[in-house]
């Protein structure tokens, strides 16, 4: 049995592979391809997702210290909370392709998280923690 | 025969190929997405248990804001994000048949995720140094704990990317593996959308 290796075109694409010449950077982010294939964005996507992501962050860093300045800690709170769950959202929606993949799974995805959301925030009231 | 094969396997690209299972879709992939809903449940057990006792110190006991060094957190956080932009660059380069450019986004990656657990090593020294052990409090116990089985679950995702780069220099993963570095991939997103929650609510958080 032979393995089946590209290691000689190791740049280029595999020979008579003609779609693969063009680059996922040519697809729309909107192209879905059926069952469990899709479409990648564009590396540009990527970056611009990144940036966002490296902005909040600094925004985030910048409520820890701006909380000397007298913000209430309720105030602090929700914004981080907000900036925390985009955050979330931009890298599992683009960065692990779920808005452009199969919905079955973001669905199994977000079941677990909201089970585990559900059972440690009785876990929580139970234990008086609020 | 090894040519038909061969043969076969170039003319199809990794994202034109169909899965033939019951469900239509990727049942590796598949799999890694349960995986991933049930570590939703570990690490909110964890972090539910930090909530609960990081307030239950003494009062001359070493808390959170004894021992923590936001810009130092921040730096090593900022590092871990940047590793999912690799990360989604690995993907991408091995989509497009790019071998090279997927071995270095790869080891970029376990890079960027080996100077994160190096920042989580030195961090843990400096509170210890500082009076904050495992057994001091609550407050210790259940901050290591869930800082410790992140930093276990990113070292165990530099392993795995380490392994795809040795496969990859081996000449076992051709573009037609792309979905094996995207699951992978998924794994270290997950981990690092884990250290988003656990900065935010650990680090940032009013004490």
């Amino acid at each position: 049995m032979a393995t089946v290796t590209h290691e000689s075109s190791d740049t280029a694409p595999a020979a008579g592979e003609p779609a693969s010449e063009t680059p996922p950077a040519a697809h729309t982010p909107d192209e879905h391809a059926s069952g469990g294939d899709h479409a990648h964005p564009s590396d540009w996507l990527y970056v611009k997702v990144a940036i966002a992501l490296a902005l909040l962050t600094a925004f985030e860093v910048f409520t820890y210290f701006e909380t000397v300045h007298g913000w209430g800690d309720t105030a602090i709170i929700v914004m981080l909370v907000a900036m925390m769950l985009l955050k979330f959202f931009l890298v599992v929606a683009f960065f692990m392709h779920l808005k452009f993949d199969a919905p079955i799974f973001w669905r199994l995805f977000v079941f677990g998280l909201i089970l585990a959301m559900a059972v440690y925030m009785v876990m929580l009231t139970a234990f008086r923690y609020w | 025969m090894a040519d038909t094969m061969a043969a076969e396997a170039t003319t199809h690209s990794p994202h034109a190929e169909e899965h033939h299972t019951s469900t239509g879709i990727s049942n590796e992939k598949l799999a890694m997405w349960v995986f991933l809903g049930s570590e939703c449940l570990l690490f909110g057990g964890l972090l539910s248990v930090y909530m609960f006792n990081k307030g239950r110190i003494g009062p001359t006991d070493v808390g959170p804001n004894d021992v923590f060094d936001i810009p130092f957190t921040s730096v090593s956080s900022f590092v871990l994000l940047m590793s999912s932009l690799t990360m989604v660059f690995a993907v991408s380069a091995i989509a497009r048949g790019n071998l090279r450019g997927n071995r270095i986004w790869l080891a970029a990656t376990a890079a960027l995720g080996a100077i994160f657990v190096a920042g989580q090593v030195y961090e843990f020294t400096a509170f210890y140094s500082e009076g904050l052990g495992f057994t001091t409090n609550l407050f210790g116990s259940a901050f290591y704990s869930l800082t410790g089985f992140h930093g276990a679950h990113v070292t165990i995702g530099i392993i795995m990317l380490m392994t795809l780069f040795v496969m990859s220099l081996r000449g076992n993963l051709p573009q037609q593996r792309a979905e094996t570095v995207e699951i992978i991939g998924l794994y270290w997103h997950f981990v690092d959308i884990v250290w988003i929650v656990i900065f935010t609510i650990v680090y940032l958080f009013p004490q």
